[in-house]
């Protein structure tokens, strides 16, 4: 019975020391750690693309993410961080895409597709008004309208 | 005329999709940097040796590749009939960085597929391989005579790489 209630109480011990593990690649410096997170927002996980660095939970994620921890420990800026990042996964890792030749589509292409649209609408609506036709009334038909408007407001009256 | 704009519209957008479904393309591979610059230089305990460090510095005069792999990964077990042959042909030495593994895995993995390495390092905690802006294995790297990076094949290699893009770069770059 001992020898149960202890392995028992052996087992409860297990998620104790599962934790420990996973706690030990995070620092235990809080500021370190939002700035290590911050700056994870700004890059791209080069495995799962969509999600930030700071979001993923792939293995080159983590190393990533460990590799900023000790850059920062080592007293390096986000800056010389980030050209650390570009320089051996090219711009792609920026989460935020900076503006340059290669990316001008990307940001201006909204813009210009809007310009296009502005200007197609501008020449359609002068091109439809071209459409109306002049087309003044003819004296008897002057006079029909006259009547029946006169026709029109007597029935109101009356 | 003005029906024809539409379809113009969606011929051009299908034209897209369909140039990006077809031709292999993968979104995975990302161009790298490194193509033209000198390949990063470490210091890494040899697998089978480890009390041995390697460094790319010690081939320098040579022409090689690079392959990063690992006994976890499915690819490069896939990849690894085709290095046994290339090293058997001998036209290019190949060495192997050993990506986040363990040393024991990595040993039965290649005394159970056979080792198309001259030497592969251990790279074990992965460092080396973010230096080479490795994002998945595996992954293979061209370095000519001077150390610099000549070409970069993110996956598997296959004959048809080899033939049309490595070998008539290696012929070049041992000329």
């Amino acid at each position: 019975m001992k020898r149960i209630v202890l392995l028992l109480a052996i087992l409860c011990l297990v998620p104790v020391f599962a934790f420990a593990k996973e706690a030990k690649s995070v620092s235990d410096d809080p500021e370190l750690e939002k700035r290590v997170m911050a700056l994870s927002e700004e890059l791209r996980c080069l495995v799962c693309q969509n999600e930030t660095l700071a979001g993923s939970q792939a293995d080159l994620a983590v190393d990533l993410r460990n590799q900023i921890r000790e850059q920062m420990k080592t007293g390096k800026s986000d800056k010389e961080i980030i050209t650390f990042m570009t320089e051996r996964y090219g711009k792609f890792i920026l989460f935020r895409p900076p503006v340059d030749p290669t990316t001008y589509l990307l940001w201006f292409g909204p813009f210009i597709l809007l310009l296009a649209a502005l200007i197609f609408l501008f020449r359609y609506v002068r091109q439809r008004r071209e459409l109306i036709v002049d087309a003044p009334l003819t004296p008897s038909e002057r006079l029909r309208a006259g009547d029946l408007l006169q026709a029109e407001s007597g029935k109101k009256t009356t | 005329m003005r029906y024809a704009i539409p379809l113009i519209i969606f011929l051009v957008i299908a034209g897209f999709l369909a140039s990006r479904l077809r031709g292999g393309y993968d979104p995975h591979i990302i161009p790298s940097v490194l193509i033209g610059k000198e390949a990063p230089e470490f210091q890494l305990p040899e697998l089978r040796n480890p009390t041995k460090k390697f460094s790319p510095k010690d081939l320098r005069g040579k022409v090689w590749l690079l392959n990063v792999w690992g006994s976890w990964c499915i690819a490069c077990r896939q990849e690894h009939p085709f290095l046994m042959q290339l090293s058997n042909a001998g036209t290019v030495p190949i060495y192997g960085l050993d990506w986040k593994d363990k040393r024991e895995d990595a040993l039965s993995t290649l005394a159970e597929l056979g080792d198309p390495y001259v030497l592969s390092v251990s790279d074990t905690d992965g460092r080396v391989a973010i230096d080479y802006g490795v994002t998945g294995a595996p992954e293979t790297y061209l370095i000519d005579k001077d150390g610099v990076i000549r070409y970069k094949e993110v996956g598997q290699l296959t004959p048809e790489i080899m033939q049309n893009k490595i070998l008539p770069l290696v012929r070049e770059l041992n000329k």
